[in-house]
């Protein structure tokens, strides 16, 4: 088998792989830096981590796997030919994405009224920086459920349930690292 | 040459050629002037000629992608361009404008006068009728090169070849911005130079390369295609967010410093797969294109590129790292490397491989062409390891013992004088490119005595 017919076997598009790849360096970069930083701080870290509400992450964390396995079961169902299966699984995806979303809204405002920013505690930044940016992709994650609900061939699903399962997996490696580890 | 408007191309190469000599005088001026302070210091200062050396380099470069642009679009969408006479006046009203900041900064006319003085900052330095000319130059240039794709076929070469020239349009409009506030300023300042060499750029010398590569090689279009998507995607997801790499010091607020430190060490896969798409293309081709030296600039900017964005970069981009190093002869190290590897071999290879085309001149002096390249990137590469050196003792003297800026000058005289001869090797093989490009107009080399030799 050539090269190109590996790349021709991936699901959705090469250009998707692309990106989840990249993603998975950048997150995985950042956790490796917290870790770093971690090492020369870890009462601080322990304390700063502390205030974190694990039940909501815990929560969240089956929110977020539950809509994964959703958006798993759309690509089977589409391949089945239930395109209306297939479609209201997406939506469900997306709207679990939105719960997780609300989840960490209330999150952020907690630590915001408590008067805790990015500056207070390197903690903090990684623990913004990081769960920021996992959010901002849950919210691309929806749109583009959303978006292969309307346009729903299989190779648009499978795109779109594989970012997905990339912004899943990167919470699954936040949640342990970040609001756990102790 | 399939398409008579492909011709505009040599108008544009031609002037690139003249400003290119323009900056390696200029630099290998400026070289002098930091082994003899002295030189000139009345007549013109350093501070000038270092701007005449950098931004005569991004007028040059910039010609040579509108030319690239023009030579290489008729082919790919199968029609001539849509107006050459706009592409002449195009280049006429950008040459008057070069001239203009060259006349303006050297005898310092109009002083302090919004509309037609200099204004002093680092590399838009341009007065702003310069910079207007600037942007009516590029609206002529993307009105023309659109139309001609629109109208023809649209392949992915020249819909990223527009897209990254777009870009480029579009973010030097933030150079008419220019807040009070010094930190502001550096902020928006970004927007144009970090954007435009370490985003847009990277997709006009991705698509010039990828075209480069469907010539000189024959491997498949869709091939070529894929690779193209590939290192597009890798450059613009590093690219925009490592413009974080800048912000470490300039006021912004400090979690720039991961975003910068992570997403610009990524900067180094698009320049990574450049030179692994360059090799493997090379590898696969089963064409044996009788422009050898084409074929040489193309895979020694790929490979230099890497070594001088990729590598270079890569050695002081982190923030701990970038902390001690900042602004020292380390940055001037990768700064030359990767404008030389990434931009100017570039443009070389495209020259190498267009000029006998447009010239209807075959076959091509292969012999003094490749030596240039040798001269030239040897010379380069060795005025990189010295300035390498230099800074490396620079920041230990300066940033970790703490001595003086201008004691850690005096000692660092050494590696300014080796500087100075590999600028001179770089100046040799300009000369030599220049030569092998413009005069011979036959040369292969016969074995028959009854051929004289021209």
């Amino acid at each position: 088998m050539s090269d190109a017919d590996v790349l021709e076997e991936l699901p959705g598009d090469l250009m998707i792989w692309v990106l989840i790849v990249s993603e998975l360096l950048v997150f995985g970069a950042g956790l490796v830096a917290f870790l770093a930083v971690r090492i020369t701080d870890s009462t601080g870290f322990a304390e700063a981590q502390a205030v974190l509400n694990r039940t909501g992450a815990g929560i969240n964390t089956v929110v977020l796997v539950t809509s994964g396995f959703l958006a798993a079961q759309a690509v089977l169902w589409r391949n089945a030919l239930r395109r209306g299966a297939a479609r209201i699984a997406l939506i469900a995806a997306a709207l679990l994405g939105i719960v997780f979303l609300i989840i960490k809204g209330a999150e952020f405002a907690h630590k915001s009224a408590l008067g805790i920013t990015w500056e207070s505690h390197p903690f903090f930044t990684f623990y913004y920086l990081l769960t920021g940016f996992h959010a901002a992709h849950v919210v691309a994650g929806v749109v583009l459920l959303l978006l292969v609900a309307w346009r729903d061939t299989s190779r648009n699903i499978e795109a779109a349930a594989a970012f997905w399962h990339m912004v899943d997996l990167v919470w699954v490696l936040l949640f342990p690292v970040i609001y756990l580890l102790q | 040459m399939k398409y008579q408007t492909q011709k505009i191309a040599l108008a544009y190469f031609a002037v690139a050629m003249a400003l290119f000599a323009v900056q390696i005088l200029g630099g290998v001026l400026a070289g002098y002037v930091y082994v003899m302070p002295n030189t000139l210091s009345e007549l013109l200062p350093f501070n000038i000629i270092r701007m005449l050396h950098t931004n005569s380099l991004i007028v040059w470069l910039l010609l040579g992608f509108f030319g690239a642009a023009y030579f290489l679009i008729p082919e790919e969408a199968e029609r001539e361009i849509h107006s050459p006479t706009l592409a002449y006046l195009q280049l006429i009203i950008l040459v008057v404008g070069t001239l203009g900041v060259v006349v303006t900064y050297v005898f310092n006319l109009f002083e302090g006068n919004w509309l037609l003085g200099k204004e002093g900052r680092e590399f838009l330095e341009q007065p702003k009728w310069v910079k207007a000319g600037i942007v009516v130059a590029a609206l002529m240039f993307l009105y023309n090169v659109t139309m001609t794709v629109l109208k023809g076929k649209k392949t992915a070469i020249s819909n990223i070849l527009i897209l990254g020239l777009w870009g480029l349009a579009l973010l030097f409009l933030f150079a008419f911005y220019n807040p009070e506030n010094l930190a502001v300023d550096k902020q928006y300042w970004w927007y144009v130079v970090h954007l435009w060499v370490e985003g847009v750029w990277e997709l006009i010398m991705a698509s010039i390369l990828a075209y480069l590569m469907l010539k000189l090689t024959g491997v498949d279009r869709e091939v070529v295609e894929k690779w193209l998507y590939v290192i597009v995607a890798a450059a613009l997801f590093s690219g925009i967010l490592g413009t974080g790499h800048h912000y470490y010091w300039i006021g912004t607020p400090a979690y720039w410093q991961w975003i910068g430190s992570i997403f610009s060490s990524l900067e180094v896969i698009p320049f990574f797969a450049m030179m692994a798409f360059a090799f493997v293309m090379v590898w696969k081709g089963r064409r044996d294109h009788p422009n050898k030296a084409a074929l040489l600039w193309s895979l020694g900017c790929a490979t230099l590129a890497f070594f001088g964005a990729g590598v270079w970069g890569f050695l002081h981009t982190l923030h701990g790292v970038n902390y001690y190093t900042h602004g020292t002869q380390i940055t001037a190290a990768h700064g030359h490397l990767a404008f030389y590897g990434a931009y100017v071999c570039l443009n070389l290879a495209i020259f190498t491989y267009a000029f006998p085309i447009l010239r209807n001149r075959d076959p091509y002096n292969q012999v003094l062409n490749m030596a240039s390249f040798w001269l030239m990137s040897g010379g380069m590469v060795f005025m990189t390891f010295t300035l390498t050196f230099a800074g490396t003792v620079q920041t230990h003297m300066q940033r970790v013992v703490g001595e003086y800026y201008m004691d850690v000058q005096d000692t660092l005289a050494v590696f300014y004088w080796m500087r100075l001869g590999s600028g001179l090797v770089v100046l040799l093989g300009v000369l030599l490119f220049l030569y092998a490009i413009l005069v011979p107009r036959r040369e292969v080399i016969s074995t028959d005595n009854s051929v004289a030799a021209e």
